[in-house]
């Protein structure tokens, strides 16, 4: 008899622990129940970070040269370029000669896109007046002719845009970096870079000549 | 005998309750922390590049614009890397002998694109735009700090949603005159407020603030 009253005891011990915990069991099960399943769902969030769609010159295991960007095919004319004016595409007129004339409107707006345009992709050679003597040749890379000397100064603005698509000589082309609009730009800004250094009275208009004498 | 538990038992069982909660919490904190801490967000961590390029030499020493090698930025969603090509623009000339800018000569004439580390890259449930920022006059030191003193780049921000969201709800602090996207020691005027100033950028460059937090802006 003593026996069994004492694991009687020992019984509603057990029991008090647990009917202590029993209102919070129940709270606690279903709040760790919902941290697994926040748990588990956070731990399959890669396929949303890395979804099987490519970036901007992504790799790719597809393709034989390993690149997702496909490049053109030949003949291929990008939407909207069908019709554009050949001469600002090209620099080349009908007759297949550098055309002689700038093929837009030359406006202050132009110039001063010439201007910023010259000072990213050119100035660092050329430096920012055209003589170059740019901080690249002082490090020793090939010294360009200044585009103050005679021979530039004369030299058509469909010389300059060939230039920049094309490159000469020991300068590599520039055009996968500078549209065409902006290598009219920045053709006219070095025309302006040109006058400014060998600008004559003639070229001021005349109402106002009498502030620089 | 006596009792199995004492009577202290019922403070145990009181205590692991609570000590249960605080453990909960002390774990969720630890998940936070280890969550922004540089060991996942790679914050200030450098990655081994193929070729080890410098910023610093090349932008702060050289002078040259971020455009010149990051030439979509302006235009397109992507800023645009380098192509080996407009490395050889000036290496084909500079330290071409040096083997550290082997791998440059090599792509190019191979015709093999050099492997660049990405270093900032947010999921791709999350949609991020360049030109749009570039225009509205962020610059890139806002989100991508001084690059021009890196010798190798890292990133300087978590990339963490709460961190596109206190610039979108409230871009008048970190806004700038458009011209000066590309100046990256820019400051403000000595005695300009950059507040009120950034307030009349907002409404010059008409920035619709009040849907710059909604979730379909960037994720589309
Ligand atoms: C990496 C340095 C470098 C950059 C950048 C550069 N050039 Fe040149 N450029 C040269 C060199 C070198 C020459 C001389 C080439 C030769 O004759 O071998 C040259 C020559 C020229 C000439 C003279 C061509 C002739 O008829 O002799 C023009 C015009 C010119 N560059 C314009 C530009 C313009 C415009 C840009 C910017 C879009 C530019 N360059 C960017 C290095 C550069
Ligand atoms: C001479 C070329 C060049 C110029 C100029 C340049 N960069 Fe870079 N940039 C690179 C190359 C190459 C990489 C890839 C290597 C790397 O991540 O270190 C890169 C990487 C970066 C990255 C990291 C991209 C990623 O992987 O997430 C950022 C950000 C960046 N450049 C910003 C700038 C900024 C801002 C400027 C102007 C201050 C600038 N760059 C000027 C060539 C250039
Ligand atoms: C506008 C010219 C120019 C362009 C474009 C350019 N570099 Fe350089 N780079 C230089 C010059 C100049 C030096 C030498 C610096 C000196 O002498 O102080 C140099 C040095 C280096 C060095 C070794 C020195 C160092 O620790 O930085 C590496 C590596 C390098 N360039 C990689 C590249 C890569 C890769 C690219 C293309 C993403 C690139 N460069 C584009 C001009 C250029
Ligand atoms: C509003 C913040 C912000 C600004 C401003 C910003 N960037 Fe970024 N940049 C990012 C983010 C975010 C990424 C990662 C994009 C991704 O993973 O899709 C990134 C990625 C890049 C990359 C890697 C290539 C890419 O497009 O994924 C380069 C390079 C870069 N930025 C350069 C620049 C330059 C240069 C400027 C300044 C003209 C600039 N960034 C301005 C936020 C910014
Ligand atoms: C330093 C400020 C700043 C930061 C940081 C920033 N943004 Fe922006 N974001 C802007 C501003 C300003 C605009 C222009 C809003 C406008 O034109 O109405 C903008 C516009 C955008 C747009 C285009 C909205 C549209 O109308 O189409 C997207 C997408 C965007 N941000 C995504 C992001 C993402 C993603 C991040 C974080 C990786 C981020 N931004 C970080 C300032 C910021
Ligand atoms: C300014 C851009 C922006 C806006 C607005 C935005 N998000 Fe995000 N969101 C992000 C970016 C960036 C991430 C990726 C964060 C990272 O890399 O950890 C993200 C991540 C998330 C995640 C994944 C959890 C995480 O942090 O990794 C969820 C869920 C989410 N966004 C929901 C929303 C909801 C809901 C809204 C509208 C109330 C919203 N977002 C608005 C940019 C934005």
């Amino acid at each position: 008899m003593p026996k069994r009253s004492e694991s009687e005891r020992n019984v509603s011990a057990a029991e008090q622990f647990t009917a202590a915990l029993r209102p919070y069991w129940r709270w606690t099960g279903r709040a760790l129940a919902l941290t697994g399943i926040g748990l588990l769902a956070g731990g399959c969030h890669l396929d949303m970070w890395n979804q099987p769609k490519q970036r901007p010159l992504s790799k790719s295991e597809f393709f034989e040269d390993g690149a997702a960007a496909r490049p053109l095919e030949d003949g291929v004319v990008p939407f909207g370029y069908a019709d554009r004016d050949q001469v600002i595409e090209t620099g080349v007129t009908a007759d297949g000669q550098p055309a002689m004339e700038f093929p837009m409107e030359l406006s202050a707006e132009v110039l001063e896109r010439g201007r910023e345009r010259f000072n990213i992709y050119c100035a660092m050679c050329h430096d920012q007046t055209g003589t170059g003597q740019g901080i690249i040749v002082q490090r020793g890379f090939t010294e360009p002719p200044s585009f103050h000397e005679p021979r530039l100064r004369e030299a058509t603005p469909g010389h300059f845009f060939d230039v920049i698509t094309n490159g000469v000589g020991d300068m590599y082309p520039q055009r996968s970096r500078v549209v065409p609009e902006d290598r009219w730009a920045i053709a006219a800004y070095i025309r302006v870079l040109q006058l400014s250094q060998h600008a004559t009275i003639d070229d001021v208009p005349e109402d106002a000549r009498e502030e620089l004498e | 005998m006596p009792q199995i538990f004492p009577k202290t038992a019922n403070m145990l069982a009181h205590m692991s309750i609570v000590g249960a909660v605080l453990a909960f919490v002390i774990f969720v904190s630890v998940l936070a922390i280890i969550y922004r801490s540089p060991y996942v967000t790679q914050v200030n961590v450098v990655r081994e590049q193929p070729i080890p390029f410098s910023h610093q030499h090349h932008v702060e020493q050289l002078g040259i614009d971020c455009r010149y090698c990051h030439d979509t930025v302006e235009t397109s969603g992507f800023a645009g890397m380098p192509s080996s090509e407009t490395c050889m623009t000036c290496h084909s000339q500079i330290w071409t002998d040096q083997p550290m800018l082997q791998p440059v000569v090599q792509s190019y004439e191979n015709e093999q694109p050099i492997e660049w580390i990405r270093v900032h890259d947010l999921p791709d449930f999350a949609y991020f735009d360049h030109s749009i920022h570039v225009q509205k006059g962020i610059s890139c030191v806002e989100c991508h700090g001084r690059v021009d003193q890196m010798p190798l780049v890292r990133k300087t921000e978590t990339l963490h949603m709460s961190w596109c969201l206190e610039c979108h709800r409230t871009p008048e602090e970190f806004i700038r005159p458009r011209e000066h996207v590309f100046t990256m020691d820019w400051t403000p005027e000595p005695g300009e407020d950059r507040y009120a100033m950034g307030e009349a950028l907002v409404q010059e460059y008409n920035i619709r603030k009040e849907q710059l937090t909604n979730c379909s802006i960037c994720h589309r």
